[in-house]
């Protein structure tokens, strides 16, 4: 269980890693689907090249787009791209490292599903019964069959119980020639993702390693930073929800006539404590202000900014709510006489 | 049991995590249903569209409505949208983002059924057989409409003696199974499209209000989840000094019937604070009242400064349009709204 826990943890320390786990667990859904899924081949001519292709490409497709669905930077890359300069440049190398990142892990549970029906071979022979070649494999000449009529008996090859030309081709004879080149086209398939793979990591430190780290640095910067944010907002609003219930059941009391306060030495005590976790932020006004300020105007990664001017992170609108709302410091200093 | 525990741990850690959890098990067990469901085609002219199609959308519908039922931010969306206005305005977008977000969620075990009912394909042929065009397959060419329709209907039934041996009811099941499949993969490259466009683009249009409607949403879910524990502890601490005050009456009467000295019952310091004043029924029946009919304004601002003996009440350092609530005695419905 410790195990588990570990790996549990170390795949939810970030967002790339995190990924990187559902990504494995596509894959493993992505088999297990195609194992699942009942394969019905239509065996009619014009059918079965349509329900063939059908299987091999839209699985992929519906299992890409799934993959950009479950990740979360998705949204965040296009928030990156879309929001206002404000005060903070926008790097496309950033957003192209976040869009090349996604777009390789959401391409291996696709190659999987490609490579497995691949090499399993019931698709292809469903597909391209119909272009076996006769000549080769069987009696051409065989009872002066149309073109029609035999392309509705080479239709049925894929369907055990119904195939009714065996004096024409084997049915045996064209489903090994077919099954053959789908799993050669399976593994060439599975060698050449893996040598692309390869290139891609193997090669990519030659060039622009510097750009790199860079990108990579600042793409995890702002995935924490939009976390970051989205829990200190929760915090907030946990704090907020606090506060304004304990005032409104204050206001009953008084409202009622009650006359009951809590010991004065208490009141300063908590409500100082809660208030110091709403940072200053005590109203929906003020709230609302900081949110849009988030989206349209982003504070610059400059830090030592904070500490020359107090609070001086959202510039513009809401400068002097906060420069009234935080709490005043008090600086003692001592003389000594030596 | 301890990876149960952390998994539900972790889906517990704030509502929307819970949501997705019961999301999930809601898609698990549609698909579960679905095999254990032991299909029953009726294999009758007019029967069969009825019963493929019943079973292709009912449960669907049934699993949506579960789906709502299941969602504690559909009560909470309701509540804020019939509540009087009070203290507090209405911010209809809020209340559109917390209904979206309960269909997007309630949708998806139905779905699932949709999906998983196409891709099997028994309940397209059953409900189709009937439909399909006999001179697709030349072995009905000899038979009446009437006798052809009666073994189209009986397609679906590999028993049936009509049909068993039937060279046509192969082929017109692959067909239709083809079909089901194909529609089937088709609704779901549709809908994971959309759900891909949906999410990409969404950050492209009013991200700002998108920002603060779901915060006002997420304060919203969490107020009224700390309210409710408020009142919990309110209603212990209340009941405990009720049966206090009843023990320390009966010890008074057994006092003066006989002549012992009863025990001061000591009264928790802590207890009397956490009733904040409120001691009696009806008083507790105003403060839920007025939470109802009048929720309080979205500012804290001005908490310290209303606990100065005396009732005075300082000036602010500033003022603007917000609020000025502690100047005006509380009323059930005040007509100054705190804007949004």
């Amino acid at each position: 269980m410790d195990k588990f826990r570990m790996i549990f943890q170390f795949l939810q320390s970030n967002q790339e890693s995190f990924m990187n786990g559902i990504c494995g667990i596509m894959a493993l859904a992505s088999a297990q689907m195609y194992s699942a899924f009942d394969f019905n081949c239509p065996c009619l001519p014009s059918y079965n090249l349509a329900y063939g292709l059908g299987i091999l490409l839209a699985p992929p497709l519906v299992l890409f787009l799934l993959g950009f669905v479950m990740n979360n930077n998705v949204s965040m890359l296009a928030e990156e791209w879309k929001r206002p300069t404000g005060m903070r440049q926008k790097d496309p190398a950033v957003l192209r490292y976040m869009f090349c990142s996604m777009a390789q892990r959401a391409l291996i549970a696709p190659a999987v599903w490609i490579s497995v029906t691949l090499l399993d071979g019931k698709c292809f022979m469903c597909a391209f019964s119909t272009s076996v070649p006769v000549e080769k494999l069987g009696n051409r000449s065989f009872t002066g069959l149309s073109e029609k009529e035999m392309r509705k008996i080479l239709a049925r090859i894929p369907c055990k119980e119904i195939y009714n030309g065996q004096e024409l081709v084997a049915r045996e004879v064209a489903a090994r020639y077919l099954r053959c080149i789908s799993q050669a086209l399976g593994w060439s398939f599975v060698l050449l993702m893996t040598m692309l793979a390869f290139l891609v990591r193997a090669l990519r430190p030659c060039f622009t390693q510097a750009a790199f780290l860079k990108s990579k640095y600042w793409s995890h910067y702002i995935d924490i930073e939009r976390k970051l944010f989205d829990e200190t907002c929760t915090k907030h609003a946990k704090t907020f929800a606090k506060v304004c219930i304990q005032q409104f059941f204050e206001t009953m009391n008084k409202d009622m006539g009650l006359g009951h306060t809590h010991s004065p030495e208490k009141v300063p005590l908590e409500e100082g404590e809660e208030k110091e976790k709403l940072l200053g932020i005590t109203d929906q006004g003020t709230m609302n202000k900081l949110l849009k300020s988030w989206h349209k105007c982003k504070p610059p990664l400059r830090l030592h900014q904070e500490v020359l001017q107090n609070g001086n992170n959202w510039q513009g609108e809401s400068q002097h709510h906060s420069h009234t709302s935080l709490p005043r410091k008090e600086i003692v200093t001592y003389y000594s006489k030596v | 049991m301890d990876r149960f525990r952390m998994i539900f741990q972790y889906f517990q850690s704030n509502s929307e995590s819970v949501m997705n959890g019961i999301c999930g098990l809601l898609a698990l067990a549609s698909v579960k249903m679905y095999t254990s469901f032991d299909f029953n085609c009726p294999c009758l002219p007019k029967y069969n569209m009825v019963y493929g199609l019943g079973i292709m959308f009912l449960p669907p519908m049934a699993l949506f409505l579960c789906g709502l039922i299941l969602n504690r931010q559909s009560l909470v969306m309701l509540e804020e949208w019939k509540r009087p206005t009070g203290g507090r305005k209405k911010d209809l977008a809020i209340i559109r983002y917390m209904c979206s977000s309960i269909m997007q969620r309630a949708m998806i075990a139905p779905v699932i059924w949709i999906i998983v009912t196409l891709l099997d394909g028994k309940c397209f042929v059953c409900a189709f057989s009937g439909s399909i065009d006999p001179e697709k397959f030349v072995e009905f060419a000899n038979a009446t409409p009437t006798q052809t329709q009666l073994l189209l209907s009986k397609v679906p039934c590999k028993d049936d003696e009509l049909m068993k041996n039937h060279p046509a009811r192969k082929a017109i099941s692959r067909y239709l199974r083809c079909w089901s499949q194909a529609l089937g993969w088709s609704v779901l490259l549709t809908l994971i499209m959309a759900a891909f466009l949906a999410r990409s683009l969404r950050p492209c249009f009013s991200q700002a209000a998108f920002l603060r409607t779901r915060y006002w949403s997420n304060y919203i879910d969490i107020e009224q989840k700390i309210f409710d524990e408020a009142c919990c502890e309110h209603t212990r601490d209340f009941a405990h000094q009720c049966i206090l005050h009843f023990f320390e009456s009966m010890q008074r009467e057994i006092k003066l019937r006989s002549f012992h000295v009863p025990r001061e019952a000591e009264v928790g310091v802590k207890e009397e604070d956490h009733l904040r004043g409120i001691t009696d029924q009806e008083q507790m029946n105003k403060l839920l009242t007025s939470w109802y009919y009048c929720k309080p304004p979205l500012d804290v601002s001005q908490a310290t400064q209303r606990q100065t003996v005396g009732g005075e009440r300082p000036s602010m350092p500033w003022t603007d349009s917000l609020s000025n609530r502690g100047n005006e005695p509380q009323k059930g419905k005040t007509s100054r709204q705190t804007d949004v």
